[in-house]
């Protein structure tokens, strides 16, 4: 082969495994990727039942329910909308009334979650970024300590 | 006293950096070798006034200084004395020091290789690695000074996070740091080569030692941040393809790469331009990941403060080093001899395959981690990417990586036979086949990704065997001559075949996860809960005090078939000084495999909540690791590649000239 073959066959070679990597990913993309709403967003946007999400928010007061067999009721709220979330499983250990919180899986009707992981961070001062970011979209946001995240640590629970 | 020597010496060695990064290159317009040297004493006086500066923080930790800002905020007099002086680096300010060390260490050694590195070439990468310390070491003064003071002192300190007070700290971030720092000299190397526009032999065989010496690093860092995350944060996963995993998993990726192009260039004298690429390449991950963990734009496990100036000053370094990195190369790079020819069947060709799977491998991953920040800021929509998307992207590509491994390891140079090479192999294919196949049999079924995974391990481990058996001229001598071959075979041969077969332990580990089970329960004293061949019976919970938390212990007393094995404790504790709870996964090792307890919270009804994993096989995800990473050593003490290691590798370093 001449150096001018070798090379095209170097750069098809390579344009080959790119052009596969590029197509998992974007298959992927499809598939694979959960979109983040608050109680509003999720509201607004009429979000179908059945899809696959994650929902962040304050844990509301007085709203914890422990059943029997680790089953756990509970409403994330952003002060304006709240919704129902059910979830079995070991709770995080900062998982608190008042607290920011951050929860995956799928919405069964409005208003009511399925949630099959539940995320809090690793901090009392702690709200986790998206919880943050739409309390103050809606202008609920409080300076002083709050965004105050020293140092690491996310905590999780997962069925 | 010590904390204002600290600061001066911090300073003083951002104005030796300076130095060292302007004065070889202003000698190499006036072409003025004696000029350049002046490199090495600011190299040497960088590293020790650092070393001062980072000796006169653990100072402060160790005698509870609660009049440094840093201190008070990281520290308690009551905290066990290993974690005062682990928690010197458990914060942003001291380990951005410890990182800055790092970086003046591996210049020092530079400087003081004098018989493995031509001058010329010396200077240079010690003007580019002047140039990183310089803007690492403004980056802490300005921006992270740990040696900040409080006036009036409080009497205590805030503590440090109780999940960092643990001895995978203290061992986690100074092996990934120097991995990350490391990949700075094949940096600096690679520009200097492209400033000298001269690239050759001798190039790769001076910089081949420092890409292995941080790829050795990086690897057991990675390995023990993922078995720390395991235990510590009591999920029982050890990989979440959390983006601060990522960030250190795609500089780990290139370096791999970087490391199999320059042995090509070393041997073959081909792959040049290619390997520079690389080099730049797989540092500028390292900075990209130094920037997403810094910076605290990701919300992920190991995000600190989050502080504005920070990630723009990070952003700013990382914009300048990489933008110019790739810009010398695009400017410099046609400037440089074309590398020699090579038939596509061939050790070249296999090397450039690895190349291309590791890089494309590394840029899923790339996309995974970064497209949710481009998408929120782009257009606000928060989503997440997580182990769905890498399994259906990063797996695909690894697989075939992985299915190389052996044909390229056994393949021979320039023009190779792929059928006799097949052949070769035949033993390893047959092991792979034959593990996959009892494994079904045993354990009867499984997934099939998982058996596929199993059959790769086995595959990868036999392959490495047989790479020996024929180097050492089995089959076709006697086996005394062979085992006597053998053993004579060059390090970098016994280190290669084992770092492969490390990566097949990894695999099957890996794999083995597939039969791990999960078990979700509420326990009252006496109840039994089974966790693979084992049961557990809770004994007792109670209370307990340590002096800086106090805990609830959950005691299970572990059986198999009826007989008493021990004992396992998890807990639930409470940090006194801040108040924050954590859990503690209660871990026993039986073999190969783990039983692990993470305890719930108590239940209205009285029980306790809690999970209990059977993990076979768990520590091969680990062990695997390490193996490799030995393997990358073994080829570090090869004869070859000693005679290029610095001469004063040792360290004691006195003040040069």
């Amino acid at each position: 082969m001449t150096r001018k073959q070798r090379r095209l066959t170097l750069i098809a070679a390579a344009l080959a495994v790119l052009g596969v990597a590029l197509g998992l990913v974007l298959f992927a993309m499809r598939d694979n990727i959960v979109f983040f709403y608050s109680p509003t967003d999720l509201e607004a946007k009429a979000v179908t039942p059945g899809t696959r999400l994650r929902l962040g928010g304050l844990v509301a007061e007085g709203s914890v329910e422990k059943g029997e067999g680790q089953n756990v009721t509970f409403a994330v709220t952003d002060t304006n909308r709240s919704i129902t979330v059910r979830y079995t499983g070991l709770l995080p250990d900062l998982f608190r009334e008042g607290q920011g919180v951050v929860t995956e899986g799928v919405l069964e009707s409005a208003g009511l979650f399925r949630a099959d992981s539940v995320l809090a961070k690793h901090d009392e001062n702690y709200m986790p970024r998206e919880v943050a970011d739409s309390l103050k979209a809606q202008g609920l946001w409080q300076h002083g300590g709050k965004t105050d995240a020293q140092d690491g640590g996310a905590t999780a629970a997962s069925e | 006293m010590f904390v204002e020597a600290g600061h001066y010496a911090l300073t003083l060695a951002l104005g030796l950096s300076l130095v060292q990064f302007l004065m070889p290159l202003w000698a190499a317009t006036v072409r003025d070798e004696a000029l350049a040297a002046i490199a090495v004493p600011a190299a040497l006086g960088a590293f020790a006034c650092v070393t001062l500066a980072f000796a006169a923080l653990t100072h402060a930790y160790a005698t509870s200084d609660f009049s440094l800002v840093n201190v008070v905020e990281n520290s308690h007099s009551l905290k066990p004395f290993i974690y005062k002086l682990t928690g010197v680096w458990g914060n942003h300010e001291g380990s951005m020091l410890l990182w800055v060390l790092i970086l003046t260490l591996f210049g020092a050694m530079v400087a003081l290789s004098r018989r493995a590195v031509p001058s010329r070439l010396r200077h240079l990468t010690l003007a580019v690695q002047g140039a990183v310390a310089f803007a690492f070491l403004a980056f802490v003064e300005f921006t992270s000074n740990p040696f900040l003071r409080l006036n009036p002192a409080p009497f205590e300190g805030q503590d440090l996070n109780p999940i960092l007070q643990d001895l995978g700290l203290a061992i986690h971030p100074p092996l990934l740091y120097i991995g990350y720092v490391g990949f700075s000299i094949s940096f600096a190397f690679a520009l200097a080569a492209l400033i000298e526009g001269r690239i050759d032999a001798v190039w790769a065989r001076a910089v081949r030692p420092w890409t292995l010496t941080a790829w050795v690093f990086l690897t057991l860092g990675i390995a023990m941040g993922s078995y720390w995350a395991y235990y510590e944060l009591g999920w029982g996963g050890w990989w979440f393809w959390d983006p601060v995993e990522n960030a250190s998993l795609m500089p780990w990726l290139a370096g791999t790469a970087l490391l199999h192009s320059t042995i090509v260039m070393e041997k073959r004298d081909a792959l040049k331009v290619w390997t520079i690429l690389l080099a730049i390449l797989t540092f500028s991950l390292s900075l990209l990941g130094t920037f997403l963990v810094r910076s605290g734009v990701l919300t992920s496990v190991h995000s600190f403060a989050t502080d504005p100036t920070r990630g723009a000053f990070i952003l700013a370094i990382l914009v300048v080093f990489i933008g110019g990195g790739f810009a010398l190369f695009a400017w410099r790079a046609p400037l440089l001899r074309q590398g020699g020819l090579f038939a596509p069947i061939s050790r070249e060709g296999a090397l450039v395959a690895n190349n291309l799977l590791l890089v494309t491998a590394c840029a899923t991953v790339f996309i995974g981690t970064l497209y949710p920040l481009a998408l929120e800021a782009l257009t606000g929509a928060k989503i997440s990417v997580g182990e769905p998307f890498f399994n259906a992207t990063f797996l695909p590509i690894a697989m075939p990586l992985l299915a190389l491994i052996p044909i390229g390891q056994t393949i021979a140079w320039k023009r190779g036979d792929l059928l006799g090479t097949v052949q070769r192999l035949w033993a390893a294919y047959a092991a792979g086949l034959a593990g996959a196949l009892i494994v079904f049999a045993l354990v009867r079924g499984g997934p099939v990704l998982a058996l596929l995974g199993i059959g790769l391990g086995v595959y990868l481990l036999a392959g490495s065997a047989v790479d020996i058996f024929h180097r050492a001229g089995g089959g076709r001598v006697a086996p005394g001559v062979m085992l006597r071959r053998a053993a004579g075979l060059p390090r970098s041969a016994w280190g290669t075949a084992i770092a492969h077969a490390g990566v097949g332990i990894t695999v099957l580990g890996i794999a083995a996860q597939a039969w791990s089970t999960e078990t979700l329960a509420v326990v009252n004293r006496g109840d039994l809960v089974n966790a693979g061949a084992y049961t557990l019976r809770l004994d007792a919970i109670f209370p307990r005090t340590a002096h800086n938390y106090r805990e609830d212990v959950a005691r299970f007393t572990v059986l198999r078939d009826g007989r008493i094995i021990g004992t396992l404790e998890g807990s639930k504790r409470i940090y006194v000084t801040r108040g924050m709870p954590t859990t503690e996964a209660g871990i026993m090792t039986l073999g190969p495999s783990q039983l692990y307890v993470s305890l719930g919270e108590p239940q209205p009804s009285g029980g306790m909540g809690v999970r209990i994993y059977w993990k076979p096989y768990v520590i091969f995800v680990w062990l695997g690791s390490v193996i490799m990473a030995l393997g990358g050593l073994l080829s570090l003490t090869d004869r070859r590649l000693r005679v290029a290691a610095p001469v004063a590798a040792r360290g004691r370093l006195v003040p040069a000239e």
